[in-house]
């Protein structure tokens, strides 16, 4: 079977000469979709870096990174601005809303920006993700309205808007309470099990690890362990 | 598109008192831009009206006509000229046919047949030198102003009446009523009642002008048939010009429009439009480094958001469509809000022809308002390219990291 994503010899450097820093050295990886996989390792191992690799928001110095049997690393910018927008979805710790816009219209943005405009379509697409992660009652507040949690749980809609093969979360609950942060995780996995949407979860949450089915460790800017779980 | 306007209206409204101040600053300029040239334009047309509103603005004459250079036949080393006769005189013989058309022509306010010459008023033991017109009785004001500028009596001539400039009939020391006689270069006396005295303002006319019928003025100057030259007021006195060439080519004559003679008054108006074209562009200039740099402002602090669109698959062309439609939008709406308030303040004031002496020559019908928005707009687009070329560069990986 093909893998959804795939990264072989995967380098990547930063700076020239003496300055110059190896942070990905040489990492394999592949994710099948539905996977719902842990990216785990200490801080400054790379886990970041990959993500921005595999979220094609960053070019590797050398290796392959093949996403549904395209290579990303041969593609022009507007063919990746493209391909991240039907394909893959993002969550950051730090949620990112659009501070001057509701939390529908946010969650409607990926689509509405391919598109040009804001259907009909794409606003009751938006509502109904909104409804899914408890956040009916909130359509029309502005992101600056909402609790941490709420933003979180808006970012996770807008993630899934475009119903994309995969989705790329960088410390989904690092900023959230115990509570909010164990919300978060479920609406994940559940998501994960309905839709068979592929999530690769870097994390330092050992509980937010566990629940998930595979944990990839990540040292020293290589893939040491992949243990599937689930 | 729709969604980048979309976008460019929410920053832009997210912002109430940035945008406010940034639409001032380019309401101010444009009403700058609207001021001057309203002003330089009413002063112009200020300096045009007084100076060349009661002359021709367009005159057809009969073309001079060169002596005859011959050879002679028997030995071509002798060329003979024929010398032009000192008492010719150039007659418009065929005015009569062209007349009707001329007046009908779109643009054509009035049109005066003349007969002109020299001759000495005389009046006991003075005598002045006089530059005599015959006109139309009915078209005596067609031309200047006469029967606007009198000073004593009424514009009505008759064969045997005649109009004074009022320094003339000063220094003649004759009065309305009273005798004058006219004589012509052509030797020809006759004796005229001054019906009126005209004071236009123009001391070359003031000082020697006088005004007969055209029957009397053909009998003066002993021209039996035809006329000397015929005066043409246009609607608008700038279009004498482009006007000029197409009654030369309707007529067969020679037609000169009022700008071959005042070169010098040309020149300062130039001088002044182009004054003030250099402060107009100052104001757009500073509406432009205005716009751009708060743009730039805007740009630096909506960077994470920049960079999340783009994370999310906003294309750079999106990105940029989001601010230079923001710079769009300021423009004009800065344009149309500056263009208002200029109409609003400049209305009021008199307009340049009915200005008192010594009164502000403004004219609200040249403030170039379209020009002016259009400008601005174009120039707040322009303005904006910069900020939004610097924003579609964002790197997401940088902003989301921070």
């Amino acid at each position: 079977m093909t893998a959804l994503v795939e990264v072989t010899d995967l380098v990547k450097t930063f700076g020239d000469g003496e300055t110059a820093t190896r942070v990905l050295k040489g990492l394999n990886m592949a994710l099948e979709r539905g996977d719902l996989a842990a990216l785990i390792g200490p801080s400054g191992s790379g886990k970041s870096t990959l993500l921005n690799i595999l979220g094609t928001l960053m070019r590797p110095t050398s290796g392959t990174h093949v996403m549904l049997d395209m290579d990303m690393t041969g593609a022009s910018e507007a063919e990746l601005t493209e391909f991240r927008n039907r394909h893959i979805g993002f969550v950051f710790q730090f949620h990112h809303l659009l501070p001057d816009f509701s939390a529908l219209e946010n969650v409607v943005f990926p689509t509405a920006v391919a598109a040009g405009w804001e259907s009909g379509t794409a606003r009751r697409r938006g509502e109904e993700l909104l409804d899914r992660v408890g956040l009916s009652d909130r359509l029309h507040f502005r992101a600056s309205q909402l609790s941490g949690g709420q933003k979180q749980r808006v970012a996770i809609a807008r993630a899934l808007m475009n119903r994309p093969d995969l989705v790329l979360a960088d410390e989904p609950t690092g900023n959230l309470d115990r509570e909010s942060a164990s919300r978060v995780m479920a609406l994940l996995k559940q998501i994960n099990d309905e839709e068979r949407t592929a999530f690769l979860i870097s994390t330092h949450d050992e509980m937010i690890a566990g629940a998930c089915t595979r944990q990839i460790r990540v040292v020293d800017g290589a893939a040491i362990s992949d243990d599937v779980t689930g | 598109m729709i969604y980048s306007v979309k976008f460019a209206w929410r920053y832009l409204s997210s912002n109430k008192l940035q945008t406010a101040l940034l639409v001032l600053g380019v309401a101010v300029g444009v009403f700058v831009f609207v001021f001057i040239s309203a002003l330089i334009g009413g002063l112009g047309s200020f300096l045009v009206d007084r100076t060349v509103g009661n002359i021709s603005h367009v005159t057809i004459e009969a073309p001079r006509r060169d002596p005859a250079s011959l050879l002679a036949p028997d030995d071509p080393s002798i060329q003979l000229v024929t010398q032009r006769a000192a008492g010719q005189r150039d007659i418009l013989r065929t005015a009569d046919a062209f007349l009707p058309s001329l007046e009908t022509l779109p643009g054509v306010a009035a049109v005066s047949p003349q007969i002109v010459g020299n001759g000495f008023v005389i009046r006991g033991q003075s005598r002045a030198p006089v530059a005599v017109t015959g006109v139309l009785p009915s078209r005596v004001s067609a031309i200047a102003d006469i029967e606007g500028s009198l000073a004593a009596g009424e514009a009505g001539l008759t064969n045997s009446t005649v109009l004074l400039g009022a320094t003339l009939a000063s220094d003649l020391g004759v009065g309305v009523g009273q005798n004058i006689r006219l004589q012509s270069d052509r030797g020809v006396e006759r004796t005229f009642v001054v019906a009126g005295l005209f004071a236009l303002g123009v001391e070359a006319l003031d000082a020697r002008a006088a005004f007969v019928s055209l029957a009397a003025a053909r009998s003066l100057f002993d021209l039996e048939q035809g006329i000397s030259r015929i005066e043409i007021k246009l609607v608008d006195l700038q279009t004498a010009d482009a006007f000029a060439p197409r009654i030369a080519a309707m007529t067969g004559l020679k037609a000169t429009p009022w700008t071959e003679g005042n070169t010098q008054l040309l020149e300062g108006l130039r001088a002044q439009a182009n004054s003030g074209d250099l402060i107009k562009g100052f104001a757009l200039v500073t509406i432009v480094i205005g716009v751009a740099s708060a743009l730039l402002l805007s740009t630096y602090r909506r960077r994470p958001e920049i960079g999340i669109m783009r994370a999310m698959g906003a294309s750079r062309g999106f990105v940029v469509g989001v601010f230079v439609i923001q710079g769009a939008l300021i423009g004009l709406i800065g344009g149309v809000s500056g263009a208002l308030a200029g109409y609003l303040v400049l209305s009021p004031f008199p307009l340049p022809e009915d200005a008192p002496p010594g009164g502000f020559p403004i004219d609200a019908r040249q403030g170039a308002y379209l020009l002016a928005v259009t400008l601005t707009t174009i120039g707040a687009i322009l303005a904006s390219i910069l900020p939004a070329r610097a924003a579609s560069r964002v790197d997401p990986v940088e902003v989301i990291g921070s």
